[in-house]
This record gives C-alpha cells, sequence and structure tokens, in this order.
C-alpha cells in the first residue's frame, strides 16, 4: 500500500503557492507567510472557483424539485460525498455525513450515539491529548448521563502511555475516543493498536482526523475505526465544512443529532421516519456549495498525493527543529522523533507567546500562540501558553529561515 | 506596532514602575483574562479621598504588565473620582503603540482591575459611561 520513497514525486512549494491566491497579499508590505494551517488551510484557487462557479451557473436546493438546477446541485453534492469516502477508502459513500467541522461531528456521535446507547456506569475513555471537542461533549454526557470518564495520560514527551492502556479499558469501556495527530505537538497516535485492543472488548472507537487527514494518506479500513471526524476547512477546503464517516450498520441504527427538513421520509401529525443515509443526518438545507468545493480541494489534494504532501511536511519540520535546537532559549514541545505531524510548539524562555506571536505579525508571519483549544495537554506538559507554527504543503524553508530570523529579534527585543 | 514604537512600552515591561505589593491598601483587587493567562494585581492607599501610594503585580504578556506599569504611573496623586475618568480611548494612547484589536483586552486589563477595585464597575472600562 505505502508507496517507497524513492517513488513519491517531491514537491515544489513554489510551484504549488501560484494555485493560492492568498499568497500575493501583503502584511504590512510584507510577504504573508502563513504557520497557522492546524487552525485552518489556505484554499486555492480550484477550491474558490468551485464554490463561485456553483452559484454562478447551478445554485439550487438539494433533493427537492423537479427542475434541472436543483437536479444537477444534487448530483454535484452527493459526488463530493463520493469523492470524500473514496479519499478515505469508505466502503460506500453512504458512511459520509457532512458537517460544518470535526467539532459538529464529535457532537454527532455523542448525541447521535452516545446519548441513546449510554447508560450509568458505563465508561467513555479518551487521551489527555484531545482537543476540547473531544473532551467537552463526552463531559456533557458524563453529567448527563452518569457515565465515567477515563483518561489515558501521555509521557513527559507526549506520546500516549499505551502500557496504561490495557488497565483503562474494560468491558465496561463502550466507546474510545482517540485523536490521530495532536494539534499541539503534532504526535501521531497508533490508531489501529488502539482499535485491536478496543475491539476486545467490544468498545466503539471514534477517531479525531481534524489533524491527520490534511497531512497523512488515511484508510478508514485500515484503522479499522468505527467514526472518524475531521474538518474540510483545514484541508484546503471552504471553512463551514467538515464530515463525519461512520460505519453503515452504526449510522443505521443510531438516532438522528438534528430533525427537521430533508432528514425524514415521512411525516404525519403522529411520528416520522428517517430518510436513508447520509441524509438521516443531515437536517436542513446543508452547506451545498461549501460541499462541493469541498470535493474541489479533495481532487487538488489527490493531484498533489498525500504522500508528497507528508514527505514535504516531514522535510519541513526537522529542518524547523534542527534550527530552533541551536538556540538554548527556545523551548520546544513534544517528541523529537519521527512519529508527528508537521505541528511545532514552542516558548520564547521568558516572552509570553503573544507577544512572540505580536512580532513575528509585524514581519507577517502567522503563527498561532494561546493554549491551542488542550488545555489538559498543555497542563500535562507543564505550560499554559505556546507558541506553534503548523506547515502544509505551501510553505517553504525559506519561509523557516525567516521565522527563525524574526525569532532571534524577539529574543533581543526582549 | 513597529519595533521602534515598542520602545516604551517594553522599557515599562522590563522595568516596571510601582512594582510589588502594599502591607495594609485600602483596596486591592485582582484579575485576569482566563483566555491567555494575563493576571494583574492592584493595591492602594487611599488618603483624602487621593492615590497616596499604589502598587501592581501580576504576570503575562508584555502589553498587560506594561499597561499596568503606565497606569499606576498616570494615577499617583489622582483624585479618586478622576479615576472614573480614564477611559479605554486614554488607556490605549498611554501604551505609546498602536494595539491590533485582538490585543485591546491585554492593554487595557490594568483599567479593569483598577475600576472593578475602586469602584466594584465590572463592565469593560468606558463601554458605559
Amino acid at each position: 500500500m505505502e508507496k517507497l520513497k524513492a517513488d513519491i514525486e517531491s514537491l515544489d512549494p513554489y510551484r504549488i503557492r501560484k494555485d493560492f491566491p492568498i499568497f500575493s497579499r501583503k502584511i504590512r508590505g510584507k510577504p504573508l507567510i502563513y504557520f497557522d494551517n492546524a487552525a485552518t488551510t489556505q484554499k486555492p484557487r480550484s477550491v474558490i472557483e468551485a464554490e463561485k462557479r456553483f452559484y454562478e451557473e447551478t445554485n439550487a436546493n438539494v433533493h427537492r424539485a423537479v427542475h434541472t438546477l436543483s437536479y444537477e446541485s444534487t448530483v454535484l453534492y452527493e459526488d463530493s460525498h463520493k469523492k470524500v469516502a473514496d479519499f478515505i477508502g469508505a466502503k460506500s459513500w453512504r458512511e459520509i455525513i457532512f458537517t460544518r467541522n470535526a467539532t459538529e461531528s464529535i457532537n454527532l456521535v455523542a448525541y447521535g450515539w452516545g446519548l441513546h446507547n449510554l447508560q450509568k456506569g458505563d465508561e467513555v475513555l479518551i487521551t489527555i491529548m484531545e482537543h476540547h471537542s473531544n473532551i467537552v461533549p463526552w463531559q456533557m454526557l458524563r453529567d448527563r448521563k452518569g457515565i465515567t470518564l477515563k483518561i489515558l495520560d501521555v509521557d513527559h514527551e507526549g506520546r500516549l502511555r499505551l502500557d496504561e492502556f490495557p488497565k483503562l479499558i474494560s468491558e465496561k469501556t463502550k466507546l474510545v475516543g482517540v485523536v490521530h495527530a495532536s494539534n499541539v505537538i503534532g504526535t501521531i497516535n497508533p490508531i489501529s493498536e488502539l482499535v485491536r485492543e478496543a475491539k476486545k472488548v467490544g468498545a466503539v472507537v471514534l477517531v479525531d482526523a481534524a489533524q491527520s487527514i490534511p497531512h497523512l494518506p488515511i484508510n478508514v479500513i485500515e484503522l479499522g475505526c468505527d467514526f472518524l471526524a475531521a474538518s474540510g476547512h483545514k484541508m484546503l477546503g471552504p471553512t463551514g465544512t467538515g464530515f463525519l464517516y461512520g460505519r453503515y450498520g452504526l449510522l443505521k441504527e443510531m438516532e438522528p443529532f438534528l430533525y427537521g427538513g430533508d432528514m425524514i421520509e415521512t411525516v404525519t401529525l403522529e411520528k416520522a421516519t428517517w430518510n436513508e443515509l447520509p441524509w438521516k443526518y443531515e437536517a436542513g438545507t446543508p452547506n451545498i456549495a461549501g460541499g462541493i468545493a469541498l470535493g474541489a480541494a479533495i481532487d487538488y489534494l489527490k493531484m498533489v498525493g498525500l504522500e508528497s504532501i507528508s514527505e514535504h511536511e516531514n522535510e519541513l519540520l526537522s529542518y524547523a527543529i534542527d534550527r530552533m535546537s541551536d538556540f538554548p532559549w527556545i523551548e520546544l514541545y513534544g517528541s523529537r522523533g519521527s512519529d508527528r505531524v508537521g505541528v511545532i510548539s514552542f516558548n520564547i524562555k521568558g516572552v509570553h507567546p503573544h507577544d512572540v506571536a505580536g512580532v513575528l505579525d509585524e514581519e507577517g508571519i502567522a503563527v498561532r500562540s494561546g493554549h491551542h483549544c488542550a488545555q489538559p495537554l498543555m497542563r500535562r506538559l507543564g505550560i499554559e501558553n505556546a507558541v506553534r507554527a503548523s506547515f502544509y504543503l505551501y510553505n517553504t524553508r525559506e519561509e523557516v529561515d525567516k521565522l527563525v530570523e524574526v525569532l532571534r529579534e524577539v529574543r533581543r527585543l526582549f | 506596532m513597529g519595533f521602534d514604537e515598542m520602545e516604551y512600552l517594553l522599557d515599562h515591561y522590563k522595568n516596571p514602575r510601582n512594582y510589588g505589593s502594599l502591607l495594609i491598601p485600602d483596596i486591592s483587587h485582582e484579575e485576569g483574562n482566563p483566555s491567555c493567562g494575563d493576571v494583574i494585581r492592584i493595591d492602594l492607599k487611599i488618603v483624602d479621598n487621593k492615590v497616596e501610594e499604589v502598587r501592581f503585580s501580576g504576570k503575562g504578556c508584555a502589553i498587560s504588565q506594561a499597561a499596568a506599569s503606565i497606569l499606576t504611573d498616570m494615577i499617583i496623586d489622582k483624585d479618586v473620582d478622576d479615576i472614573k475618568k480614564i477611559n479605554k480611548e486614554d488607556m490605549l494612547s498611554a501604551l505609546g503603540v498602536t494595539l491590533s484589536p485582538v490585543r485591546y483586552k491585554c492593554g487595557l486589563l490594568a483599567l479593569k482591575v483598577l475600576k472593578s477595585g475602586v469602584y466594584g464597575i465590572t463592565d469593560w472600562p468606558g463601554e458605559k459611561e
């Protein structure tokens, strides 16, 4: 399945940048260096055009009318589901539910599956590495249903304590929720291993793939998970797009999350029956234009190739770590190994991350500073805040050099 | 905010004025911005309705801490009623740099602490005046 390294066509970020209109933008007269890709990525022209083209040529509601435009928009919207299914190796496109983002996808599982399947005394096991979006919905269920929430810890380098996993999981464990790649320190977690253990006790596995799917080739059958949540806007797609993959059997059995139009089959004043998959879970008029443009984003990613993207990011990451390790006043978090995506969190000793980010912004460099919506992990690593630079296919070594140069300036100023 | 304009602010950050605490303050108040972890405490000694002594302490970004230092300089010997008149714009312009809107809350934290300490005003300073 995996391509040999020599087979992977190496990616030319300078050619790729030409496809992204935003890189003609100047920030205070300086070229934009965009290192906030873990928050959302920039969009290629083909994605922007797809959304524009939909409104200019096809705009109509889906699954509603007999007229030509409605038919065409329905086909385009369904095709986009098929592109996502194909992209992640799902057996059927009916296993793909479009949402607004990964957060909504996880909430769909918590409300649609958790609320109806979890009983008092049941356990949900998550990790300390989770984004708030895979913690808070389960806290809500804990308080509403009386379930127990168990937490798998990390070691000092930010790797999951796999040795603790068998001790935490039991027949009581009904769901394991785990982030595929950390949005703070980039650690890639061994999902297949966790799934194997979880399946021994019959637990359902939900993978938060928001930070992995834009950067790594993913196949849900190989991972073996039951649910997989992702954001479209973190993989070149428009904001307001995301999706949930769910195993057909589970989605068939589950209760809807949102109720109303489009998700029904028949409605009488007494009751309603649910529409076929995936529409059962896509109530109301969806983000049609965005969903279609997400399909264009996947076309773009496939054209470049996920292996090439992953290779490029790894190279940038190790280059950045190498350069930043030269300075004792930079504190780097996470493992030094290669088991991570292109996310690097750090601090300049004695300087608040917001101040670092402020100076970087002066020079046109966009990074994130703060707690990165993962406060438990940050606390575990013994930090309150950090600066985060996250890379994608259009970033270059030159940009990393500029980052390091400005960090030295920050050091000088403070 | 350019590097040169930052000098005044950075000077207040590196050499904070009126830093510390008062042994027996008449007013002592502390607040923070939970989203970024900035915290400021201000202690005041009031004599004849005037600020006779002021100390601040806290932790956080350069802007929040420098703003506190600058503010304490502004209010020493001032009548307590005059403090009420200090608004958002006064505070922001006293910083000597133009903050981007996302940093306003850093620059205004000290003023918020001062006003809620002195008057129990909990709204953002200037918002309801």
